[in-house]
């Protein structure tokens, strides 16, 4: 038992505060204004507040905090990506992970299990290969393994996947991790909140001023702001407040679903990805598995589930671990991902002054949590993108410079 | 009200005293038959728990049987590991999850009793008895609401923490020998969908179908009835009612019931999944009545966890279902109207009632509470259960402390007094079971007359009745029914935009069927919210005084409605706390989403058979005969290679590639895209979608093809055959062809060109004849003349191979002399027979997939997806020439044209390594490295056994793109490898041999 748990049986009173205050009513102006409260803007309101003393900044969030995509994922941490641009923000990313749980004094449930990605056919043992090979040249721990390995991390998995589908290898990432998802955007909130950062819920944006090409104010449903730098950090809802100031993004929305099985026993210590099979999963401290597919085949700005999804989802874990057949599934859900054609984020400065974007999270937003936040808030403190982003600019679509990360989608979307 | 007046104290003397240790005979919790009862008392079933023989009757419930038999824990809780019982009875008993073999989690409050079955609580060390886990309970007061956010995240403690926490978590196990298991899959229509068939949804499902509705009724009960066979307050007479109205429609041409059966999920579209214990059945309902009825929810006070603490309605299920007594000395709490006839039918079962404990201080009169004061059972008014108290042998509750309880919800406990009884009831309140309701997009509004949410606007087609819209009396139910069942058929023939009429009027009683707050504080806790996760009353103030103040956040913050029961028992009372603490209503505080499923659905029904398409040729067997190795090509099963004996798999390749090259060898292309394209303006079409040229294409010929997408990324090749003026045919690659069909068809949607577009992929079939010996081979079988003259390079001839009706391709991918032979699916056997016999004087060869990649590679073509990546132009691929950017337009020219302007970031070029290289060859994507960075990689790389060296094809830095320029390439192992850039192709540079100037074949040494 940790001795820290003791004061809560030996205090008269609870001993614990709000972890973020609940302001009545909305400032006239702040030094900066982040559209969104999910993990990224929670996030960049943090390292704003902490690494340049900016703590006159609201969080405007439509919703409650952490219940967009931040509330939705799958979890899974890695930087096992395919670009030079990609490894190198991710890992920064994983390294500001490690310590966070520490830094925040909240237990994020942090846990490395290891990260496979099965590869069934001979094309993708080559892009699993090149991966492997690009993330070691940059220090990553990432490895082409053969089934042998796999087996013997994964006991329980069917290898010949029904016999649809054979493991022909998968590429290892040791640090692969999981995460428990909503108290990233508590720990963020928290600490922010601490910093003098307000935190406004129920706080919806419906329009933004420019002057001249720079920002100055917002309007929401509860008064206006004014203010000269504004950040847009909406996932899925992005072309909706890209609208509000004239500007347009390649982005293109769909879900992305996911559903959870009744506790069990913890069996699956690993992650486990099959692009082939559109599956990702992972067992969660409590003994749930929690199960994502690939994105579903049609734009559409809504969260519903389908019928589809979890049947083919199903279907597929059935052909890996046959042994699930008396599992049951108790949940499914779904988030809205904002997809970029290269499979890179959008994020940076933007045509209109004082207005900076973080989008293009698509399926792969949760991960880069730390080092979307670190990096924003530097690109907003000194109006000049961070070294880490510069190629996620949203010029790049223009001017024909994009990220290819498709190759390392977790499954073929 | 004075009828129901503050007990006397001097009242409970009166009642006959019983000793508390005498444990009831086990078949003495047996009542008499019951009318209509679900058990079959003719039929004993023997079956195990934890160890001990235990026995029950068909019909049974695991537990039924099990409570029947005296055995009163059932399981354990998840976090404290308490002892729990019988709680709902109505398939939210979390606590009494069973490993029964390999099943898992099986829920004993509906899970039927089965011969022989092997039955232990899951989540215990040692078993449920003497749980060792219990240890936790002592250590609850360390354990706040989300304890493990505040503690053990030590960067150098944590993995041990969790190690710890893993081993105790979860709930039943998985049994790795568990076969797969596919279960079929059934689809099924009907014009209303009446969920429930309780009393309204029998009596919706009956004013349906007499209308002249085709009708599905669905209810996860073993028997249709619901409430009206249980809820009964002592008058058998309703269940008699009920019991008529189940005939009607067992009898009823127009309904099918279906028992035992979850409605799982609503999605759009009126799609239903119907999931009984061996399917999952998808139903299409044209309308859907959603009478779903209600839970009931549980009081909160300390130890109401207790065995033998239950829902008033799960005694009454025990009762009328099962003929179980679900205890001997009761004590019912209660705080409305439903909880005066659960007294009603304890006492008409004998069952002694020690106390009516009503947490209203005014009840409003009824008719059950002069008749159980005739009976002598005292009714404290105003009283609320303080606490629980555990009997000796801590398996149950030995008696309930009660004390008045004040108008601000206080319990004034110096007033308290314990009465002994062996079970308290619970009958405060009911929340909708609005699931279906709000997963199809209903909306519901808090009716505080009825302290529940209630449909305010259903969307087109959905319907509600009975409890989940607000009507509670019996009769009212039926009422509701019947208009419900003719407005859903008339619906079906006049489908409106909109019915927002769901409660047509308030229903005529007005106390509230939910007592707001039956929330009674303790400072020792173990007040129990929600019974799934353990959580207690103070777990929310908690919460809330944490910031989580925001009925998601709350949620998400103590994890309440998050077990698997999805908060059937704990969501509403949640939500009324927080309304509480935050002084705002229930209707302000809202709910959280619901979503599927209703209940848990096992994956094998959810799989089903599990449908993955696999592709074989027309020529597989023959394959096979040859004994082929195959390998996956997207959903093609293709040969890789042919094995031989005593020869390895690279022998094999190799030997095929030689036969290609020196004599002839054939290879099955039928999985190749093959496309046709008609009309005035296929021309343009094709002109438009690839970079080629094809206007121009004379008839007869063909040419390469090239397609890139938007973004000037190379996405596929083929070859383009001109057929006619108005008609082509042309092939993809394999992995693309259904891909790029699908984009041709929507690009000819967008612009509307007059010509249609025919993916023949699976309706023709194709050989490549290749090597010098083909045109030899072809001869025997075709009277078209092959010569150079009539039939040169890239023609296409519609010829008679065999008899066979064919098209001839004469085009090289291999880099011999050959024919692409497109025909047929039917008569693809016949034609590689012919060729077979036809080829035997020359060795004909068939070769496979690899052997296909190795000649391709002597001849430096590449593959699309393999040679190039997602962000590949045709600059960069060494494809600039079949661009020709001077055309009005092509898909990816804009792009292409402003990339021009930049500088390219990389170039494929060929390569190979020094002939006398010995060591371990480079493979596909290891990298290209220059001064420690990354300049580029390989994509192809092979021995070719007619140049005696490996060969390969790279992507480099285009400075280094120069032939005889030596780059690195770094191994896996980190070794590095020179090679020497190689101008391509590498083989046969000039083209000589799969064009006129090649001599033939009767001229070539073999």
């Amino acid at each position: 038992m940790p001795l820290r748990l003791l004061k809560f049986a030996f205090s008269r009173e609870y001993p614990e505060t709000r972890m973020f205050r609940q302001p009545d009513r909305l400032q006239s102006s702040y030094d900066a204004v982040i559209i969104g409260g999910g993990g990224h803007g929670l996030a960049a309101a943090y390292y704003l507040a902490r690494d340049y003393g900016m703590t006159h900044v609201a969080v405007l969030e439509k919703g409650y905090l952490g219940g967009g995509n931040t509330g939705r994922n799958t979890t899974i941490i890695r930087s096992n990506y395919l670009t030079p641009e990609g490894v190198k923000f991710y890992n920064e990313s994983m390294r500001l992970w490690q310590d966070l749980s520490q830094d925040f004094d909240l237990n994020l449930f942090y846990s490395n299990r290891g990260h496979f990605t099965l590869a069934h056919t001979d094309a993708a043992v080559r892009t699993m290969r090149w991966r492997a090979e690009v993330n070691k040249h940059y220090g990553i721990a990432s490895e082409l393994v053969d089934p042998e390995t796999i087996q013997k991390a994964c006991p329980l998995m069917d290898l010949t996947c029904a016999g649809h589908a054979p493991v022909l290898g998968a590429l290892y990432h040791a640090p692969g991790s999981i995460a428990r998802h909503d108290a990233v955007a508590w720990g963020y909130g928290r600490g922010a909140d601490r910093r003098g950062v307000e935190i406004h819920q129920q706080t919806e944006v419906l329009g933004i001023t420019v002057r001249s090409g720079k920002v100055t104010g917002v309007e929401t449903n509860r008064g206006s702001i004014s203010t000269s730098r504004v950040l847009c950090a909406v996932a899925g809802f992005t072309p909706r407040i890209l609208r509000l100031v004239g500007l347009r993004s390649p982005l293109y929305i769909h879900p992305l679903q996911a559903m959870v099985s009744e506790p069990m026993k913890p069996w699956l210590d690993p992650i486990i990805v099959s692009g082939s099979l559109h599956v990702y999963v992972s067992q969660t401290a409590r003994g749930e598995l929690v199960m994502g597919a690939s994105l579903d085949p049609y734009e559409l700005h809504a969260t519903r589930s389908t019928l589809e999804f979890a049947e083919g989802l199903a279907a597929h874990m059935l052909d890996l671990f046959p042994c699930l057949s008396h599992v049951k599934v108790v949940r499914q859900w779904a988030g809205i991902a904002d997809m970029t054609p290269d499979f890179a984020p959008i994020m940076g400065k933007t045509p209109i002054s004082g207005f900076y974007l973080d989008a293009g999270w698509g399926t792969w937003g949760f991960k880069a949590t730390p080092v979307s936040g670190k990096t924003m808030a530097y690109t907003i403190a000194h109006d000049r993108p961070h070294p880490l982003i510069e190629s996620f600019a949203l010029s790049r679509f223009a001017n024909y410079e994009l990220v290819g990360e498709k190759g390392a989608a977790s499954v073929g979307h | 009200m004075s009828e129901a007046g503050l007990h006397q104290p001097f009242a409970k003397s009166t009642l006959p005293q019983e000793p508390l240790t005498d444990r009831p005979s086990r078949r003495g919790d047996r009542l008499p038959p019951m009318p209509h009862e679900w058990i079959d008392r003719d039929r004993i079933i023997d079956f195990t728990f934890e160890g001990t023989h235990f026995w029950g009757y068909a019909g049974d419930t695991i537990s039924s049987a099990l409570w029947a038999s005296g055995q009163r824990i059932l399981g354990r809780s998840f976090k404290y590991h308490r002892p729990r019982g019988i709680l709902s009875f109505a398939n939210h008993d979390i606590n009494a999850l069973m490993q029964a073999g390999e099943k898992l989690n099986l829920r004993a409050d509906t899970t039927p009793l089965e011969p022989g079955m092997t039955l232990a609580a899951v989540n215990t060390i040692e078993g449920v008895h003497n749980d060792r886990a219990s240890l936790l309970n002592a250590f609850s007061p360390f354990l706040p609401v989300g304890f493990y956010y505040k503690a053990f995240h030590h960067k150098r403690l944590f993995p041990f923490w969790e190690r710890l926490i893993r081993r105790i978590s979860g709930l039943g196990q998985l049994v790795p020998t568990t076969p797969r298991i596919r279960t079929a899959k059934r689809y099924d229509f009907c014009d209303v969908l009446v969920i429930g068939a309780g009393v309204s949804g029998l009596s919706a499902a009956l004013a349906a179908a007499a209308a002249g509705a085709d009708v599905a009724l669905v209810d996860e009960n073993a028997q249709a009835g619901g409430s009206g066979s249980y809820q009964l307050g002592g008058e058998l007479a309703l269940a008699e009612t009920t019991h008529q109205l189940v005939q009607q429609v067992m009898h009823h041409p127009r309904i099918r019931l279906f028992t035992q059966t979850v409605a799982a999920g609503y999605y759009t579209d009126h799609w239903v999944p119907l999931v009984d214990r061996d399917h999952l059945t998808k139903m299409r309902a044209k309308a859907v009545i959603i009478a779903s009825g209600a839970y009931e929810q549980p009081a909160v006070f300390r130890n109401n966890d207790l065995p033998g603490v239950l829902l008033a309605s799960a005694a009454q299920r025990l009762i009328y279902r099962y003929a179980v007594k679900p205890m001997h000395r009761a004590v019912v709490l209660v705080a409305n109207t439903d909880g005066y006839r659960a007294a009603m039918d304890l006492l008409t079962q004998g069952i002694s009632i020690q106390a009516v404990v009503e947490l209203r201080s005014d009840p409003i009169a009824n008719p059950w509470i002069a008749q159980l004061r005739s009976h002598h059972v005292p009714i404290y008014s105003g009283y609320c259960i303080y606490e629980a108290k555990t009997n000796p042998a801590k398996d149950g509750v030995c008696s309930a402390v009660i004390c008045p309880i004040d108008a601000r919800g206080i319990p004034q406990t110096g007033f308290s007094q314990a009465i002994a009884c062996d079970g308290i009831l619970m009958s405060v309140g009911w929340a909708p079971t609005a699931n279906l309701l709000y997963q199809a997009g209903a909306k519901l509004r808090f009716e505080p007359s009825l302290q529940q949410f209630v449909p305010d606007t259903l969307p087109p087609g959905i319907f509600a009745c009975g409890r989940v819209n607000g009507v509670y009396e019996f009769a009212e139910k039926i009422h509701d029914g019947q208009n419900v069942g003719v407005t859903a058929f008339e619906y079906l023939n006049n489908p409106l935009p909109s019915n927002s009429c769901p409660l047509s009027r308030l229903p005529s009683f007005t106390p509230p069927p939910l007592h707001p707050a039956p929330f009674i504080p303790h400072p020792k806790g173990k007040n129990f919210v929600d019974f799934d996760e353990d959580l207690q009353y103070k777990d929310f103030i908690h919460a809330a005084q944490e910031g989580f103040d925001n009925i998601e956040l709350l949620k998400r913050y103590t994890t309440v409605g998050m077990g698997p029961s999805q908060g059937k028992h704990s969501n509403m009372n949640a939500l009324q706390i927080l309304a509480q603490i935050t002084g705002k209503s229930p209707g302000e505080v809202g709910t959280t989403t619901a979503r599927p499923f209703f209940h848990p659905v096992l994956l094998s029904h959810l799989a089903g058979r599990s449908f993955t398409p696999k592709r074989q040729t027309p020529l597989h067997s023959r394959h096979g005969a040859l004994g082929a190795k195959f390998m996956l090509a997207g959903q093609w099963q293709r040969p890789e290679y042919y094995a031989r004996s005593h020869s390895s798999r690279i022998d094999c390749i190799q030997r095929e590639a030689i036969a290609v090259r020196q004599r002839v060898g054939m290879i099955d292309v039928g999985t190749l895209g093959k496309l046709e394209i008609r009309g005035p303006q296929a021309a343009e079409f094709l002109e438009r979608v690839y970079t080629g040229r094809y206007a121009n294409l004379k008839g007869g010929m063909s040419r390469y093809a090239l397609m890139l997408d938007e973004t000037g990324v190379v996405i596929d090749d083929g070859v383009i055959a001109r057929l006619g003026l108005d008609h082509f045919y042309f092939t993809t690659t394999t992995s693309g062809a259904a891909q790029i069909h699908r984009e041709l068809t929507r690009w000819n949607t967008i612009w509307q060109l007059d010509c249609g577009i025919v993916n023949l992929t699976g309706a023709r079939s194709a050989i490549n004849l290749a090597g010098p010996h083909a045109r030899h081979v072809l001869a025997q079988l075709t009277d078209c003349d092959l010569s150079s003259a009539a039939f040169p390079y890239l023609a296409v001839r519609e010829a008679i191979v065999a008899q066979i009706p064919v098209l001839l391709l004469r085009v090289g991918f291999v880099g011999e002399w050959g024919y692409e032979i497109h025909v047929a699916a039917e008569s693809t056997p016949a034609l590689w027979d012919a060729l077979m016999v036809a080829g035997a004087a020359h060795d004909i060869t068939p070769f496979g997939v690899e052997a296909q990649r190795l000649l391709r590679l002597e001849k430096g073509h590449l593959i699309v997806g393999q040679d190039t990546d997602g962000l590949t132009t045709p600059r960069e691929a060494g494809l600039a020439w079949a661009v020709k950017s001077d055309k009005p337009f092509f898909i990816g020219q804009r792009s292409l044209e402003i990339l021009a302007k930049q500088p390219i970031q990389q170039k494929l070029v060929g390569f190979r390594l020094d002939p006398a290289f010995q060591a371990t060859p480079p493979q596909e994507c290891h990298l290209v490295i220059e001064q420690d960075e990354i300049v580029g990689r390989v994509t192809s790389v092979a021995y070719s056994p007619t140049l005696k060296q490996f060969i390969g094809l790279a992507y480099v830095a285009p400075e280094m793109a120069t032939p005889n320029h030596r780059f690195n390439i770094r191994l896996s192992n980190g070794e590095i490898v020179t090679a020497i850039v190689t101008s391509t192709p590498f083989y046969d540079p000039d083209n000589q041999r799969q064009k006129e100037t090649i001599a033939h074949p009767s001229q070539v040494a073999a």
